[in-house]
């Protein structure tokens, strides 16, 4: 694991003892044999899926992979085709959305445009029969939670992207639901304020410990804040896991495409953990498909090592070394891509991400030639190729 | 990827909250409102166009005593005793649904002091006649002295079949019509489109001055009846026209006058359809234009007519529906051109031949309905038009055409202003043109027909309650249409019914509401002749264009409001009234001012509709005309102008003051 820290702009996510905590509670959400069809088209097939109170769970999937349809369906706003939903023990299947125990935020945030930041997050306060004291309290104390009680009476649109975006959190929260549903959350808003908001998300979730759901396309939204990534694609759940279970583990092809970067090459199972790529063998880590299928490797660019232009500088007697010329170097700030060539890989381009020291140290520049280790670990294979 | 489908079963179906209750409640209610107001009516007229009524002689059987009552004839059908006496040739058998025929006219020798009695009876069971009014039928023999029975009429039996039509047809004087609606309404679309566009033109692409003053001229026809240019045309080429030398010759009672009137009504229409396409014009086709060194001419051939098509297209079917469709107009100036409106008008109050009437009802419905349909296609095309990123064009200073583009405003502007102008001259005239001295007996509409100042005071009380409770219902079924969930079956029924007043025209729709609301069988019929019927009428006529802008706005309104409110465990009614309508409210008033408007102007409906309680000030402009008081009708129609600019400063006044009250989020 001492190559870690070349991939550590993956944040690791939270740590394992709190799941196994949550282990042990029963679930809080259950969803058995979901089916939703639109006309023709089946949008979720067969999903079922328990998460347990106090997660943070993201959706993530490409546009169209059913995720926001999943959520929907939770919420009540569009009616499964078939499977029941289960919330804290109570069958919610077939309840409408305010009988629904929920509170949600979309991407659009909905705001009430002609209500004051106090009034929005008032909204659902009243009518509760609360005293009119007691709910001005709550607003304040929200507008505390969110970091915006200066701006009680402004309206929506006065406040920027990432300020509205907590005011929608703040009301979705004033209830106290059981359950926060998030759609895109973050998505409208520019990269910088993304990223700080992301933090403050989970934060005040964990503050709150309320469970969360949260729908997104952006695999460095879910990694840095789920406690569990439900990966979908086609209306199917692809893989449920940790943020390192999924990265570093991914069941699927499309999980370990869609989740980071990676180099992949058609190869042919030579072994339990032996490819054949061309004519030549790759050790690999030891999977179970047969011998002689088709099959495809992948590798992370950040798990490529770099050990500068002759083999003396191994340690030890690395397997998978191979010999490449560096074809480009493209700087991006934390670190170097590097397109390496490789006559070992019939000329294949080999994407690879090296520190700046490793570039320094070993004096890596655009033609030199150099040699690469492939952690035979780190290599994944996944049946078929295309 | 397994492919899997979707296992056997039924899919849940979710409980129904409150919410949806009360929201389909709503739907349902509103529903039945244009269901009642307008799709049974136009049912039953059209059922009735269909409808045609003849005496069936051989429906009855008599027989007749001797002197002392005791020796009875043989039973004889009515056909045979007309047979025996030729009494009635078979077209006199042709009837209305009204019509009546007494029994006496076969018997040649009948007298109603005759100790002769009479039997008769029906040979079918729908065989109907009246004694007195009391209604008779039967197949059982019933005894009459001769006193009773000289009251015995008989009543038509009624079928379904093309025969009105074919009768309509074969008639040249009634079937011209056709062609001359056609022939006005085309040549009228040709002159507006070209003058609107000019006027569009000039004030889009120009730097001329005095803009916002035109804009403001623009809108004087939408605020008077249509009758009203036909009245100042009288004035101005009639029989005592100022200007009648220059007519050389020729009447402006007819063509001539039907088009320079429909010229005027129709422009404001025309203008803003067209203003609007002009106005969202990408200068960076105009850039390229001038990069390719087009010339001016081709450019606007190749640019700016292409990029205005659709607004052309449509302001050319709303135009030609709007002229074909008038009745007010050709009323006044038309002479004996005649226009299929006018001939529902004729028919109905002049022959009361209801059945005719549906008929040209019938045949109006047809360009009306086309009209609707291209124009609804060519809108929705126009909508993807508009949503495609563009820079707005900036016209650039240029002397001589900003002075050419004035002088065509100007003269369009002295147009429209001059229609006015002589109308109130010749309201405020003592006798045109022989005492030009100014007076105000003109303004003693109690003095005359058409039902004095009350009508005026009846006249705002419509447009008032039309405004409120039209306001309320368009908007109420917009919202159910727009931000309801599922039922979807049920929202497009109703977005259709909502879509469906813009294709009936006024005539048709007054005469709809007789067929069904003047209906002893109706439990709807005591509105008849009440305000009620002309408010439901007003509604329902102007309601498209009401629908249309509340949907606007409705769908400028984010569709996660109603989903979060859920959330949040609120009802839907407290999203409505604290975050839908005030957010809209400048929708919600823009629908109440356009209501209010045409309640005040609109002839066409409720012509058929009022009674002596509920006279109305346009149908007041009508009717004094009509009797020769022109200078009375003149004077009326400067009263609903007034009125309604009046309103339309209240209602600036009050949208600006709401506004800076409850939009103040709007600021950023």
């Amino acid at each position: 694991m001492k190559h870690e820290s070349i991939s550590g702009r993956v944040a690791a996510p939270l740590g394992d003892i709190a799941m196994q905590d949550a282990a042990t509670k029963p679930a809080y959400l259950q969803i058995d044999g979901l089916w939703k069809a639109f006309g023709e088209f089946v949008a979720l097939r067969n999903i079922s899926l328990s998460i347990r109170e106090g997660e943070f769970v993201c959706f993530l999937g490409p546009s169209g992979c059913g995720k926001t349809t999943l959520l929907r369906a939770i919420a009540g706003l569009d009616l499964q085709s078939r499977g029941t939903i289960h919330q804290a023990g109570k069958d919610i299947s077939t309840l409408p959305p305010s009988q629904r125990d929920y509170g949600i935020v979309f991407q659009s945030y909905a705001l009430f445009p002609n209500l004051t930041i106090e009034k929005n997050i008032a909204f659902g306060l009243e009518n509760t029969k609360r005293p009119r004291a007691e709910i001005d309290n709550r607003v304040k104390e929200l507008l505390a939670l969110v970091g915006l009680s200066s701006q009680a009476k402004k309206y929506p649109a006065q406040l920027s992207g990432g300020q509205q975006q907590r005011i929608a959190l703040a009301r979705a929260i004033a209830i106290s639901p059981g359950l926060l549903l998030l759609d895109e959350p973050l998505s409208a808003l520019d990269a910088k304020v993304r990223v700080h908001l992301r933090h403050e998300i989970k934060e005040l979730q964990r503050k709150l410990g309320v469970t969360t759901i949260m729908v997104t396309h952006d695999q460095e939204e879910a990694l840095s804040m789920a406690d569990r990534i439900v990966v979908m694609n086609h209306g199917v759940i692809d893989q449920v896991g940790t943020p390192t279970e999924i990265y570093r583990h991914p069941k699927t092809l499309f999980v370990a495409d869609f989740i980071g970067e990676t180099n992949q090459f058609p190869v042919r199972i030579a072994g339990r953990s032996k490819v054949a790529l061309d004519a030549t063998d790759l050790a690999c880590a030891p999977h179970d498909l047969p011998e002689g299928s088709e099959a495809t490797a992948v590798i992370r660019p950040v798990d490529i090592i770099p050990h500068g232009n002759s083999t003396s500088e191994s340690i030890g007697t690395p397997e998978n070394l191979i010999d490449v010329k560096v074809e480009k170097m493209e700087f991006l700030g934390a670190f170097w891509r590097c397109r390496l060539s490789s006559a070992r890989f019939g000329g294949r381009i080999l994407i690879a991400d090296f520190s700046i020291n490793a570039v320094r140290r070993l004096g890596i520049e655009i033609g030199g030639a150099m040699q690469v280790e492939l952690p035979s670990e780190r290599v994944l294979v996944f049946p078929g190729n295309s | 990827m397994t492919a899997l489908a979707l296992p056997a079963g039924r899919a849940p179906r979710q409980s129904v909250s409150r919410d949806d209750l009360v929201k389909r409640g709503l739907m349902v209610a509103i529903s039945l409102y244009l269901v009642l107001s307008l799709a049974a009516p136009l049912y039953v007229m059209l059922s009735k166009s269909l409808s045609t009524y003849r005496f069936d002689l051989t429906q009855f059987e008599f027989q007749v005593s001797d002197e002392t009552a005791t020796v009875w004839s043989k039973p004889k059908t009515a056909a045979a005793l007309n047979a025996e006496l030729s009494a009635l040739a078979p077209e006199d058998l042709r009837a209305g649904s009204d019509s009546r025929l007494a029994t006496t006219k076969f018997f040649k020798d009948f007298s109603f002091r005759s100790p002769v009695k009479y039997r008769m009876r029906g040979t079918v069971e729908d065989a109907r006649w009246l004694v007195g009014s009391a209604p008779g039928g039967g197949t059982e023999w019933q005894e009459f002295d001769s006193n009773s029975f000289r009251r015995i009429m008989l009543r038509p039996t009624q079928s379904f079949g093309l025969d009105n039509f074919v009768a309509y047809f074969s008639t040249p004087s009634l079937s011209i019509s056709i062609r001359n609606s056609a022939l006005m309404a085309t040549i009228s679309t040709a002159i507006t489109i070209a003058v609107a566009f000019g006027l569009a033109y000039a004030l889009n692409r120009s730097r001329m001055s005095f803009k916002g003053l035109f804009r403001l001229v623009t809108v004087i026809p939408i605020l008077v009846p249509s009758l009203l240019p036909g009245i100042a045309l009288v004035y101005l080429f009639g029989n005592q026209g100022l200007l009648k030398p220059i007519m050389m010759g020729y009447s402006i009672y007819g063509p001539i006058g039907i088009v320079i009137g429909s010229v005027f009504f129709t422009l404001p229409h025309a203008f803003l359809i067209i203003s609007t396409a002009l106005s969202v014009a990408d200068a960076r086709h105009y850039e390229a234009a001038t990069s390719l060194r087009a010339s001016k001419w081709r450019t606007f051939w190749t640019v700016t007519v292409p990029g205005a098509r659709f607004g052309l297209i449509s302001a050319a079917f709303v135009v030609f529906t709007l002229v074909i469709t008038d009745f007010g107009l050709p009323k006044v100036i038309g002479g004996q051109y005649n226009m299929l409106a006018v001939d529902i008008y004729k028919q109905v109050i002049g022959q009361q031949n209801f059945e005719m009437g549906a008929v040209v009802s019938v045949i109006l419905l047809i360009p009306a309905i086309i009209a609707f349909a291209v124009d609804r296609i060519v809108q929705r095309r126009q909508v993807a038009l508009l949503s495609a990123r563009s820079v707005p064009y900036q016209p650039k200073p240029n002397r001589r055409f900003d002075m050419l583009c004035l002088a065509w405003c100007s003269v369009v502007a002295v147009f429209l202003v001059g229609i006015i102008g002589i109308c109130q001259l010749a309201a405020l005239v003592k006798l045109w043109p022989y005492d030009m001295s100014l007076s105000l007996k003109n303004y003693a509409f109690d003095l005359m027909d058409g039902g004095g100042w009350a009508s005026y005071a009846n006249s705002i009380r419509l447009a008032l309650l039309t405004a409120f409770f039209g306001t309320i219902v368009v908007f109420t079924g917009a919202y159910m249409v727009e931000k309801t969930q599922g039922f979807s079956a049920g929202r497009s029924a109703f977005h259709f019914l909502a879509m469906l007043p813009m294709a009936v025209p006024g005539m048709v729709l007054g005469l709809a509401y007789i067929f069904f609301f003047n209906n002893p069988a109706n439990p709807l019929s005591p509105i008849y002749g009440t305000m009620t019927i002309l408010v439901i009428c007003t509604v329902t006529h102007f309601y498209t264009v009401s629908h249309l802008t509340a949907l606007t706005a409705l769908k400028q309104m984010d569709a996660e409001f109603e989903p979060v409110a859920a959330s949040l465990k609120q009802p839907f009614q407290k999203l409505f009234f604290r975050v839908t309508v005030p957010v809209c409210l400048p929708a919600i008033l823009d629908i109440s001012i356009y209501l209010f408007v045409n309640a005040m102007t609109t002839v066409s409906a409720v012509v058929f509709l009022y009674s002596t309680e509920t006279q109305l000030a346009s149908v007041a402009v009508l009717n004094m005309d009509d009797a020769g008081d022109i200078a009375p009708a003149a004077a009326m129609g400067m009263m609903i102008f007034y009125t309604n600019v009046v309103a339309r400063l209240i209602h600036a006044g009050v949208s600006g003051l709401l506004l800076s009250r409850t939009q103040r989020w709007r600021d950023r």
